[in-house]
């Protein structure tokens, strides 16, 4: 028995932790399978409905809609600007690089509701009316450090050579840049922009100071919690999660694919 | 100087980094058509010197001429000149194709296909068109980067150790190669390496360069049969370096004298004054037994012991203490006739006066270099 056990003792470890990772995300899918109701808290019989009517609950799909609305704007710009700082710290030495390198991590460390809360605080003297716009720029501001840190490394790892190769072979700057250099550091880049749309996506704290009555998502769960969560919320949840996971392998099988043709 | 149309010219380059100056003064043109090496030990200042050639290093004074057109301002990309890189530095996310075809897309060449192709095939890789350098040996990766340069047929090609990651059977492959593809297109090759044999092999003429200098210029036999300092004569082969001192003159030779004994040196290959250094290749000694007479007209040194002797196949190399208690080297082909000496044995050393060279100054300056290589 001790033998069989120290035998297997990494797979059962291994069982376990996936099955503490899963659990709740299985529960969440085996939810959203639920006879509708006030709240979804007691299982009451299997149903499709919820998939196919997920908006049927009010305002979680407008909420939604939001979401991602706001979810792609501040990535398209946390990516970009990120982008180019990490070039510049990456690539130029200029006064004030170390501190800035330092700054940048800033926003990761700082405690989430201490942001909010001092967010909240800016726009109000600022008198910046609260919505849309003002949760894209918070969300803008804390994704940005993910994406340099992101970015940066893949600079970093970056033959300059191959930049001067490229120089060598009649490739002016800008051609250089577009041929070589944002190519090779396109899957930093793509890396980066997935971390910030699923930080913006999932935001609750810093969004539900700064958002006013827009509604996202989140707190539209969150909200919904107060008197039980509908069953599209559940849809919802898990149509995201399958999509995630469904980006994903479409990756893998794509690279699987060209390392086989090759 | 016949400046033909695209003879490469660089005129007192000088490259400075903050502290030391890795380019000195350099003064060098090299011809159309000319395979060309630079050659020294690792911080001699060439590969920077191939860099500015090429726009990747920006001089701190002097000028870059490729014939009439003055390329020193001019941005890599605007020069007529492209480099083959020391790791290679291939495009990793382009196939070997479109890694060949880099230079020709970018100055809007109209059959890139074709020429692409054809570069391919001249490294004789033309099958491998459509993989990844990743999927490429080390020797393959280094035919790609020489036809992705060549194919734009520059008017100077420029090598940085191209051969240095590859194993020795293959090198010596490689630089057949090279030379073969060199004569085939006729561009100019500018090769910089640290490896003397790589460079006497190859090419027409050598420059040995060390602290950011031109030691001294030349083709390779008149490098190493007349070496003009001592860091050259160490740098490039063996030599023994003996300490004389002049003692009068016989017709076109110099008399000099060390430890009582006269030898003899042309005096054209001779540094005019000071110190004297007397030179003499290990191959060009005969080792003679101490009770056999030698015959006349040579140089000879009497009163040499074996220290050792070290058989290598095809010669051996015997280490000779002086009476003045310097080590002398000798490489004996072992051709099976005459004799073979044994460690202990009273020798004497003889080689033909043409065979000496004079060199001023200090015997121990490049002997680093050499044990490093």
């Amino acid at each position: 028995m001790s033998r069989w056990l120290s035998k297997h003792a990494l797979h059962i470890y291994g069982v376990l932790a996936f099955a503490y990772i899963f659990t709740p995300i299985a529960y969440v899918m085996v939810f959203s399978f639920n006879q509708p109701a006030r709240s979804n808290l007691t299982w009451r019989g299997f149903t499709l409905e919820n998939w196919t009517n997920p908006c049927g609950a009010p305002e979680v799909c407008s909420a939604l809609g939001n979401s991602l609305k706001i979810g792609l704007a501040s990535t398209l710009i946390a990516t970009v600007l990120g982008t180019m700082v990490a070039f510049a710290l990456a690539r130029y030495r200029f006064r004030g690089r170390t501190p800035t390198n330092l700054l940048i991590f800033l926003p990761m460390a700082t405690p989430e509701v201490v942001l909010a809360a001092s967010l909240l605080t800016l726009f109000l003297n600022l008198r910046v009316p609260l919505g849309t716009a003002t949760i894209v720029i918070a969300h803008v501001m804390f994704s940005i450090s993910f994406v340099v840190v992101a970015v940066k490394a893949r600079i970093a790892s970056l033959d300059p050579r191959l930049e001067q190769a490229a120089q060598d072979l009649y490739a002016n700057e800008f051609e250089t840049f577009r041929r070589i250099t944002l190519p090779l550091v396109a899957p930093g880049i793509a890396g980066a922009a997935l971390l910030a749309f699923s930080l913006s996506f999932d935001d609750f704290i810093i969004t539900n100071f700064v958002s006013g009555d827009v509604n996202t998502f989140p707190k539209f769960v969150y909200v919904s919690a107060q008197r039980g969560i509908p069953a599209d919320a559940y849809v919802i949840g898990s149509a995201m999660f399958l999509l995630a996971m469904g980006l994903v392998l479409a990756a893998e099988l794509f690279r699987w694919r060209r390392s086989r043709r090759l | 100087m016949t400046a033909s149309r695209s003879d490469l010219r660089l005129t007192g380059l000088t490259k400075r980094f903050s502290g030391f100056t890795a380019v000195d003064g350099l003064d060098l043109t090299i011809s159309q058509g000319e395979f060309f090496a630079l050659l020294g030990p690792s911080g001699c200042g060439k590969t920077t010197t191939l860099r500015m050639i090429a726009g990747l290093e920006e001089p701190t004074g002097g000028s870059i001429h490729l014939g009439d057109l003055d390329v020193t301002e001019k941005k890599p990309y605007q020069r007529p000149v492209n480099t083959v890189f020391q790791n290679y530095a291939l495009f990793p996310h382009l196939s070997v194709f479109e890694n060949v075809a880099f230079g020709l897309r970018r100055r809007g060449v109209k059959d890139v296909k074709k020429q692409a192709l054809e570069a391919l095939d001249l490294v004789e890789l033309g099958h491998l068109a459509q993989r990844r350098p990743a999927q490429l040996s080390g020797g393959q990766q280094q035919r790609i980067a020489l036809a992705r340069a060549v194919v734009n047929r520059p008017q100077v090609l420029l090598l940085d150790e191209p051969l240095g990651a590859l194993d020795l059977k293959l090198r010596r492959q490689m630089q057949i190669e090279l030379k073969r593809i060199q004569t085939e297109v006729g561009i100019t090759f500018v090769h910089v390496t640290h490896d003397q044999e790589e460079a006497m092999t190859m090419a027409d003429r050598v420059a040995v360069m060390n602290h950011g200098k031109i030691e001294q210029l030349g083709a390779p036999a008149e490098l190493y049969e007349a070496p003009g300092t001592t860091f050259v004569a160490n740098f490039l082969g063996q030599s023994n370096l003996v300490a004389v001192t002049r003692s009068g003159t016989d017709g076109q030779y110099t008399m000099v004298d060390v430890g009582g004994q006269k030898l003899r040196i042309r005096t054209d290959r001779c540094s005019s004054e000071g110190e004297l250094l007397l030179g003499v290749r290990p191959e060009k000694i005969r080792l003679h037994s101490a009770a056999d007479p030698v015959p006349s007209g040579l140089n000879q040194l009497t009163g040499g012991v074996v220290l050792d002797a070290s058989y290598l196949g095809v010669s051996t190399q015997y280490l000779v203490r002086m009476p003045w208690g310097q080590n002398l080297t000798v490489f004996a082909q072992n051709l099976g006739i005459g004799e073979r000496f044994s460690d202990g044995s009273a020798v004497q050393l003889a080689w033909e006066p043409d065979h000496s060279f004079g060199l001023a100054g200090d015997a121990g300056a490049g002997v680093e270099s050499t044990l490093e290589d």
